[in-house]
């Protein structure tokens, strides 16, 4: 029995990287539960904001590359995420403008704005593929690691260590700084009550004169904000391809109902929940048990729950779960 | 303008563009995008039944598809006895290991109470599911290593592949089943998602389940309803009659077969519709609409609304199945990997908005319409974007870029369809009455 060598193994192969996975998500289910929580509806072009977010910034990050900006040892693309927010943000909020303001002020069904986004996310796919194409582009070129496998053995002297890779301690610290500047916003800002005023009663929040185009506004800027970091951030530290953040949708949606629908908290404890989930039923655990288990209970299959092919059925279970048994979610969001 | 000779204008629209297709490039082509017309017909009215009759959004209408597609290999493909012998008993009695522990659990969760429910169900879901891998597992590995060049999978019943078609409707309906009792009656963005999760899990299971549909090694030349080209000409009443014709006999031969496959389509779209038409007017048509409309009044009038939604989610989900089975038959092959859900989801979406929601007729046109645009926008495409790079030097990788992008078009292009008919025209095309 060795539990420190286990835990080092379960450190590199499930928590570290579960984690990096875990921030992407919330970032991406808060985004999904702002607009559920100021605009009512489920906005399926959000993985594809995500990925024209991601895209915004590469092509920044390509013309810093070009002028011989670099960050040293950090990914360029860091620098050149400001300016593909404000990208982003000015084109949600054109897409605001010209299609979801129609429906809005004629307040229709949300299932209507539900199919509506559906007709965006299209077009969000196309201009993406246009732009930037449909193939796998890696954009970070900053060090690969902050500490290696080999470092941390030579370092503690263990049989097994754990690296981290720099991709996943900026998610860490750039995720972590982003849900605090957005708490710190809805809770002590003017704005920020607002629109949690707005999200709680609608009628109310007009009665006592808050406009609503400007808090619609200021709720795109946020999205396309949170929107772009986690696309940046997940491409960063898999890969940037247009298709995977489509595929991305039923993980975020699954994290935001996870954690109940309109409520930012719970947004981000549904990420958790599910990539915790997701990377322990799909990691083969044969390693982690060979330390863990006397030698003689020690496996031989690979004691993997279910094949990686099947990472969506995870999410998917998950969500199963929580809608027979707690529709409104972990931390009772909207349910209508 | 009355409806009826508008209603004629566009099918009659539809034909002429079928027609241009058949006389500037070829008629062969023509033909395919006729058949594949027939076949999207059917899957919009499927869908159709779920949006326009009753409100419910369906994101998973590729997985109900690819179920039919599974459907059409499971019956027709002859069986492989060795990969039978090898592990088909074992990986059966798995499957019911599995489903008999998630039923024991069901029946524990409902039997017991407090503390011991929660533990039982936990240790029979854990029991069942080792018992289930352990017989599961060794079966699926003998029966792959079966040939796995060739086959590698059980088979099929070897039955005739029309026998797929209404199979292939069972099995999303089973699907549908399972789906719609755990997000229906639920708010109505819930089963969007569910449903859009389905559809990736059996999207999934058919590229991995290399036992059951050979994964991405594809399942190739399943037995057709309609007769070979190469039988036909080599029969001399067939060549003579082409000859006859003005045709040679390989052309026309292809051309036999198509059409034969369009009549039969043809068929099937008929009755589809007939029984959609005929749903529509009748009472349990007019309390869907009520229900869509109005499901607090509806609920008021002691109608079960989730009972209905069920329903009517089965019943449109059999019908993509259906048509599903009914592709799979007219491509002669499973291609797991081809199952898109920009293709077949959303365009289906896209055909029934454009179309008409709530309305038959004009899920059918939808289906034809839209078909057609999603083929010729690419040469259109092409054309339009050889035009605006004309004026940039040749190799300026700008032009490049925007030849090889043509491809993207086509999603821009649906995408903007759609929110144009919605915005502008959102009854479609044939509104509903």
């Amino acid at each position: 029995m060795d539990l420190i060598n286990a835990f080092m193994v379960l450190m590199n192969f499930v928590i570290v990287p579960a984690t990096a996975y875990a921030a992407q998500l919330s970032l991406g289910a808060l985004g999904v539960t702002m607009i559920y929580g100021i605009l009512r509806f489920s906005n399926f072009a959000h993985g594809d904001s995500m990925a024209f977010g991601a895209m915004a910034t590469i092509l920044f990050t390509w013309g810093l590359q070009a002028l011989g900006v670099s960050l040293g040892p950090l990914p360029t693309a860091l620098l050149a995420l400001p300016l593909g927010i404000a990208v982003t943000a000015a084109f949600l909020l054109g897409t605001d403008r010209a299609v979801y303001r129609f429906y809005r002020a004629q307040k229709a069904n949300p299932v209507i704005l539900v199919i509506v986004s559906m007709g965006v996310m299209f077009i969000y796919n196309g201009i993406t593929r246009l732009i930037i194409g449909p193939d796998d582009r890696n954009f970070d070129d900053g060090a690969r690691f902050l500490f290696t496998v080999r470092d941390f053995k030579e370092w503690s002297g263990l049989e097994e260590g754990f690296g981290l890779r720099s991709s996943q301690a900026i998610t860490l610290v750039v995720a972590i700084a982003a849900v605090m500047l957005l708490f710190w916003f809805l809770n002590r800002t003017r704005t920020g009550k607002s629109m949690r005023a707005f999200s709680d009663n609608e009628d109310l929040a007009l009665l006592s004169g808050i406009n609503p185009e400007y808090v619609v506004r200021v709720t795109w800027i946020i999205v396309a904000a949170l929107a772009t970091l986690a696309g940046v951030l997940y491409g960063l530290d898999k890969s940037f391809k247009p298709f995977t953040y489509f595929q991305l949708l039923l993980p975020i949606f699954a994290a935001a109902i996870v954690g109940g629908l309109g409520s930012p908290l719970g947004a981000i404890a549904g990420g958790f929940v599910i990539a915790f989930s997701e990377v322990t039923i799909t990691y083969a655990w044969k390693r982690v048990l060979t330390y863990a288990l006397p030698d003689e209970m020690a496996p031989d299959g690979l004691v993997q729950l279910l094949s990686t092919d099947y990472k969506f059925a995870v999410s998917f279970m998950i969500l199963v779960v929580v809608l027979l048994f707690r529709p409104t979610g972990l931390f009772r969001g909207k349910s209508v | 303008m009355s409806e009826t000779a508008r209603n004629i204008g566009l099918f009659g629209l539809v034909a002429a563009l079928i027609v241009l297709t058949g006389v500037v490039q070829s008629w062969n082509t023509a033909l395919v995008i006729l058949n594949m017309g027939l076949v999207s017909a059917v899957m919009a009215l499927g869908v159709n039944l779920q949006w326009g009759f009753a409100g419910l959004f369906n994101v998973g209408v590729m997985g109900f598809v690819a179920l039919g597609g599974l459907a059409a290999v499971l019956v027709s493909m002859p069986p492989v006895g060795a990969a039978w012998a090898a592990g088909g008993g074992r990986v059966i009695l798995g499957l019911l290991l599995g489903a008999g522990s998630i039923a024991a659990a069901i029946f524990a969760w409902r039997a017991l109470s407090g503390r011991t429910r929660g533990v039982a169900v936990t240790a029979i879901i854990l029991v069942g599911f080792f018992l289930y891998r352990a017989v599961f597992d060794p079966a699926v590995e003998a029966i792959e290593s079966v040939d796995s060049a060739s086959t590698g999978y059980l088979g099929g019943l070897g039955l005739p592949v029309i026998v797929a078609w209404p199979v292939g409707g069972l099995l999303a309906a089973g699907a549908a089943w399972i789906i719609g009792k755990i997000a229906l009656g639920l708010r109505s963005d819930y089963l969007a998602i569910a449903t859009l999760g389905i559809a990736e899990i059996i999207i999934a299971v058919l590229k991995n389940e290399d036992w059951l549909s050979r994964g991405v090694k594809n399942v190739i030349g399943l037995p057709r309803p309609v007769p070979y080209e190469v039988d036909l000409q080599q029969s001399e009443t067939f060549a003579e009659r082409a000859m006859s014709l003005g045709l040679d006999p390989v052309t026309a031969s292809g051309l036999w077969v198509k059409a034969n496959y369009g009549i039969l389509l043809a068929i099937v779209l008929l009755i589809v519709f007939v029984l959609a038409q005929l749903a529509l007017a009748s009472p349990w048509g007019r309390m869907m609409r009520a229900i869509r409309d109005n499901e607090t009044a509806a609920r008021a009038m002691g109608k079960d609304v989730t009972r209905r939604h069920l329903q009517v989610f089965i019943l449109g989900s059999a019908v993509c199945g259906l048509a599903g089975a009914m592709m799979t038959t007219l491509d002669g092959q499973l291609t797991p990997s081809s199952y898109q859900p920009l293709r077949f989801t959303f365009l289906v979406w896209v055909m029934v908005i454009v179309g008409g929601s709530g309305s038959n007729l004009g899920a059918v046109l939808g289906g034809f319409l839209i078909w057609l645009l999603w083929v010729q926008v690419e040469p259109v495409g092409q054309a339009l974007m050889s035009v605006i790079a004309s004026p940039l030097p040749d190799g300026s990788a700008l032009r490049d870029h925007l030849l090889a992008s043509t491809a993207h078009i086509r999603l821009f292009t649906m995408g903007l369809v759609l929110l144009l008919v919605l915005r502008f025209s959102p009854r479609g095309l044939i509104p509903e009455k």
